[in-house]
């Protein structure tokens, strides 16, 4: 018996000797995109592959998938349009990934659409909004919480005609992701009966705002939306902070891209308070999930290293969670098919960091879990505070509300 | 009407700024006729080391500007002195080179500025920052109007160092005719090199201004080669007194665009403005036909 224990044991240790050695000898599987790096949207871009790369030394600490070690291939975009086609192509022919990633953003994402939908490729989306709407793509998964597309305004609509609002006023950057969140905007008002009393588009690079401002406040609007990119956003509070919005003002924000970066906020400091603005991840005790706060733990000190966001709550769980939906499936269809993977995605609910995510037929979250959130008590120079809750209280959506909005705006700036 | 009377009030405030920007251009390019593409990106270099001394010793931003003008006239001198060296020295195409030079020296400033400080927007704190002056209805912001005050004061004292003092005299010489110069026993080169190193010291009030203004982030520089090209070539080259005026001009057209008739249309109009004034005079509002 010893003797046979003893051969079973000899026979078994060599097998697993040389399925090791197997696993070793396997390539990697290769996952390609590009992110920003440079350029405008660098900022985003980097925490968002900052996220990923967690995903990818968590996934590989486990022992790879499918029993091989995963690699990420990263080009730098620049946060242009003009360069991702080119890195794709490159990815996909000379690198031979197995899976591809979306940059970071709608635009440089945008022309890469009828290239994967044209190969039948998976195409795990990082943050565009509605970039699949015309495309039709049945391959392609966005990460980002967006939902359908009018959610984001009606979100903040709802709020402010909850508020007592009957007029909005509508200031929007003239750049393609400000404008489709106007439009929306506009067809939520006339769903809502809310009559537009203001509406510009202004142009990227404006320096001042007080102009713009002045003629905002004589159309006397109840709700305020915004629809700015960073530059702008911090150029507009400024202004609000000096010329004022009136008393009238119920709610004031909506869709300024910046104010969810540690820098931007810290920057802003005393100017964010009141403000009802989007936002992805917050540290609100309803949002966090399994190994929420355990990649937390990792992300801010390879941030501080990196100069890279340090709060990260914006786009690096994202990140985290795209690994974490290709790593399900990936282990599910038990191969990297893509049309399985895809097949996957879209029978199941999976959970990630950022809480359960399902997706809907043109891969977009079949419920929203955008947020609406107010600033509150922020103080000038302290970037630390955001990471306290109570911070941004979270509004909307119901279930992972953490306060009630305080209206009028000037009342909540104090 | 009120809406009219703000946007002239603001736009003339706002011009003022554009002209701080813009005024050590109106050196290099106007005077000099050096195609100096870099200036703006020589302008956020200058304002992220506003930023540092801010934020790390909380240094008044317009006293920051002051410090580090010193070591800007020095790296105009050195910068000036690699582009002849490597360039205007070496004949008549220079000019397009220069360009992809000044082009290169940007893109090089970019990175530098990125490494140091992240791809994040910075800005600074001053008491004036974040305030408004009340007159009536009327709120003007502070730090509107202390660009006002530093353009004003900074054109003056330009325009005095250039037709009061031997040097400034030298660099409106060097830019009529070198050869004049030579012959009268001076070297032009020396005294472009000192105007180069004037106009790029400039910069360190102006970069101060601009983050005074609004934030600035590495690449910011993109948004001012417009802007600030179109002042200079509007005013006219080289005249510091036309650069201010014509900065005003810009800035009040654009600010009654903005609140009056649709922001989309700002930019259009001002460079619409610019081709205008070129059409009717070649030289500028305020150039001297040569």
């Amino acid at each position: 018996m010893k003797r046979r224990t003893f051969l079973g044991g000899t026979i078994a240790a060599a097998v697993v000797g040389r399925t090791s050695g197997v696993v070793a000898e396997q390539p990697p599987i290769k996952i390609g995109m590009s992110m920003a790096q440079t350029g405008g949207l660098a900022g985003g871009g980097k925490a968002s592959q900052l996220g990923i790369e967690i995903w990818r030394d968590d996934v590989n600490a486990k022992g790879g998938l499918l029993g091989r070690k995963v690699e990420l291939i990263v080009y730098d975009d620049k946060s242009s349009a003009s360069e991702t086609p080119a890195i794709y192509s490159k990815l996909l022919d000379v690198d031979k990934v197995d899976l591809l990633f979306a940059p970071y953003a709608t635009v440089p994402t945008a022309p890469l659409m009828p290239l994967v939908k044209q190969r039948g490729l998976l195409l795990m989306g990082n943050f565009s909004f509605q970039v699949n709407s015309k495309v039709g793509h049945d391959m392609w998964f966005n990460n980002a919480p967006w939902g359908p597309a009018d959610s984001w305004a009606a979100a903040f609509l709802d709020l402010g005609q909850k508020a007592g609002g009957k007029t909005m006023a509508l200031l929007a950057a003239d750049q393609e992701f400000a404008q489709n969140l106007a439009v929306t905007a506009k067809a939520v008002a006339k769903k809502l009966n809310m009559s537009v009393v203001f509406d510009q588009a202004y142009p990227p690079n404006t320096v001042e705002f007080s102009g713009i401002l002045r003629a905002l406040n004589a159309a006397k609007p109840d709700i305020v939306y915004v629809a700015s990119y960073p530059p702008d956003s911090a150029g507009i509070l400024r202004a609000v902070n000096e010329i004022g919005v009136g008393d009238n003002v119920k709610i004031f924000g909506g869709g300024m891209v910046g104010l969810q970066f540690a820098a931007v906020m810290e920057n802003l400091g005393s100017l964010l308070n009141g403000v009802v603005n989007y936002n992805t991840w917050l540290p609100e005790p309803n949002m966090y999930f399994d190994g929420t706060k355990a990649f937390f733990d990792a992300y801010t000190p390879r941030a501080k290293e990196a100069k890279v966001d340090p709060l990260g709550y914006y786009l690096a769980p994202f990140g985290y969670a795209s690994g974490q939906l290709v790593e399900q499936a990936i282990k599910a269809v038990g191969s990297l098919d893509q049309k399985a993977i895809a097949k996957y995605l879209h029978g199941n609910e999976h959970k990630t960091i950022v809480g359960p995510i399902a997706f809907s037929a043109d891969g977009e979250r079949k419920d929203t879990a955008t947020l609406m959130a107010q600033f509150r008590g922020i103080k000038d120079k302290n970037v630390e505070q955001f990471r306290s809750p109570g911070k941004q209280v979270i509004l909307f959506p119901e279930r992972l509300k953490s306060g009630e909005l305080i209206t009028p705006f000037e009342a909540a700036r104090t | 009407m009120d809406l009219l009377l703000d946007a002239v009030v603001i736009g003339v405030l706002l011009g003022c700024f554009y002209a701080a920007v813009s005024l050590g251009l109106s050196v290099s390019f106007g005077l000099l006729d050096v195609p100096h593409v870099a200036h703006p990106a020589f302008l956020v270099m200058a304002s992220y080391a506003v930023f540092f001394l801010n934020d790390r010793f909380d240094i008044d931003p317009l006293l920051a500007g002051l410090m580090i003008t010193p070591l800007l006239f020095l790296f105009g001198l050195v910068a000036y002195r690699l582009y002849y060296e490597t360039f205007e020295k070496r004949g008549s195409d220079a000019g397009v080179r220069g360009i992809a030079f000044f082009f290169g020296v940007a893109f090089i400033i970019e990175v530098l500025i990125i490494l140091q400080f992240g791809v994040d927007q910075r800005s600074v704190t001053a008491t004036y920052i974040g305030k408004a002056w009340r007159i009536g209805d009327m709120r003007i912001p502070l730090r509107l109007l202390v660009a006002f005050a530093v353009a004003a004061g900074l054109t003056i004292l330009l325009s005095l160092y250039l037709s009061k003092t031997f040097m400034g005299r030298a660099i409106r010489a060097v830019a009529q005719d070198q050869e004049a110069l030579r012959l009268m026993g001076a070297n032009p080169v020396k005294i472009k090199q000192w105007a180069f190193g004037i106009a790029t010291a400039v910069l360190g009030i102006a970069g101060a201004l601009l983050i005074i203004v609004a934030p600035v982030d590495p690449i910011l520089d993109r948004a001012y080669i417009g802007r600030t090209f179109c002042v200079v070539v509007m005013a006219g080259l080289g005249s510091m007194t036309g650069t201010l005026i014509a900065a005003i001009i810009l800035g009040v057209v654009e600010t009654i665009v903005l609140t009056l008739f649709g922001a989309s249309w700002a930019p259009a109009i001002s460079f619409a403005m610019l081709l205008g004034v070129l059409a009717i005079r070649p030289q500028g509002l305020f150039g001297r036909r040569s």
